[in-house]
């Protein structure tokens, strides 16, 4: 009778417990990162299938993170986009870091072969990793692709210096004429605050 | 095969207490029309007074895709609180998202396909984050996302519903 309460206490902690922890990882979800948190870094499988982490990077000044994926058309509008953006600011040291943050399971398209198969066709000059496990969307609090995170290396870390799309035109990127990435990190290398720090755009839902 | 005509529609109310007229118009920007299916597209300036209508009506307001998953899984919800309910009392709009260039190859079909009976409009705004924060605030620009509102009383969900999710959120403005 005694072990029987005891099971039954210890069967009552857990239950507690997962509720708790499940309330905490919710809540991160909802919230992400704001403008000056410090960004995790991550170990994320390549389409190379080589790991790629940020602290690889010695020499960058910072990051352009895009969360994007093979099955979204907006994701799909912002491909060349993304190349032109690594294509100016990887010399520059701020390097482009795209990562798949979908779950296959909810989105086949987006599977690593997948995108494998994207990134050899698009001719990507980036890594394209796979969130294996959703792991790190979440942390940052990205909710749609293309959502895009720019870093500023610094001694305390990564810091958050701007989220949100890359212009305020998915459909055609000459009739942009905000390029809130490019203004953003061009601020930076000139160690100017971001001129727009946050800014909302159409997305497909990450699915986890 | 679009052509572009005066596409208006006007919502005419005879509901307030002074028996005034009160007539709300939608302006289109362009009209998609296949397979004897019309689509009306707006911009974000055009579509804005469908967000604030006062008759009394409840409007369930669904922003969506034909390329967005779980947007198309919860349409027969939205579907059938359309046909259960009074024509007068509760409306749906499937406010979709397609890119202007999908629409007589995705969402024509689709709509003619799946026998869609609630309205189907095209919101083709690319400035995107001028016009996000004025249908809420709170709204990432995640789809699927909904408004349901009736006169002044609105409640925003940038999430997905089962029926009975929907139907209770739609209860508590009856």
């Amino acid at each position: 009778m005694k072990t029987l309460k005891i099971l039954v206490g210890v069967a009552f902690v857990i239950a507690i417990s997962a509720f708790a922890l499940d309330k905490v990882s919710g809540a991160k979800i909802d919230k992400g990162y704001s403008i000056g948190d410090v960004a995790t870094d991550f170990k994320l499988k390549n389409v190379d299938n080589s790991l790629v982490s940020l602290e690889d990077y010695k020499d960058a000044k910072g990051f352009i993170v895009v969360f994007t994926c093979n099955h979204c058309p907006y994701s799909v509008a912002y491909e060349d986009r993304i190349i032109a953006l690594d294509a100016t600011f990887k010399t520059k040291g701020y390097p482009v870091v795209a990562i798949n943050p979908n779950n296959p399971k909810a989105y086949p398209d987006d599977s690593f072969d997948n995108m494998q198969i994207r990134a050899k066709d698009k001719g990507f000059t980036f890594p394209y990793l796979f969130d294996d496990g959703q792991k790190i969307y979440p942390q940052y609090g990205a909710t749609k692709t293309p959502h895009v995170y720019v870093l500023e290396k610094t001694p305390q870390g990564n810091i958050v210096r701007y989220i949100g799309a890359i212009d305020n035109n998915y459909k055609d990127a000459s009739a942009a004429d905000q390029k809130y990435v490019e203004d953003a990190v061009n601020a930076l290398l000139k160690g100017e605050k971001v001129p727009v720090e946050v800014t909302k755009a159409i997305g497909c839902s990450i699915k986890a | 095969m679009s052509r572009l005509i005066l596409y208006t529609i006007f919502i005419v109310l005879f509901a307030n207490c002074k028996g005034e007229q009160q007539t709300v118009a939608l302006d289109a920007t362009d009209v998609f029309e296949s397979k004897g299916i019309e689509i009306p597209v707006y911009d974000f300036e055009s579509f804005k007074p469908l967000l604030n209508i006062n008759d009394g009506k409840v409007r369930v307001i669904n922003f969506w895709a034909t390329w967005c998953k779980p947007c198309v899984a919860e349409l027969p919800y939205f579907e059938l609180i359309n046909s259960r309910y009074p024509k007068d009392k509760v409306e749906v709009i499937l406010v979709s998202l397609d890119l202007p260039s999908q629409v007589e190859a995705k969402l024509i079909p689709f709509v003619k396909k799946q026998k869609i009976g609630s309205k189907v409009i095209l919101l083709d705004d690319p400035d995107a984050n001028s016009w996000i924060p004025e249908v809420n605030t709170e709204w990432s620009g995640s789809i699927p996302a909904t408004v349901i509102y009736k006169d002044g009383n609105s409640n925003f969900y940038e999430r997905s519903f089962t029926y009975n999710e929907l139907e209770k959120e739609l209860k508590k403005m009856l």
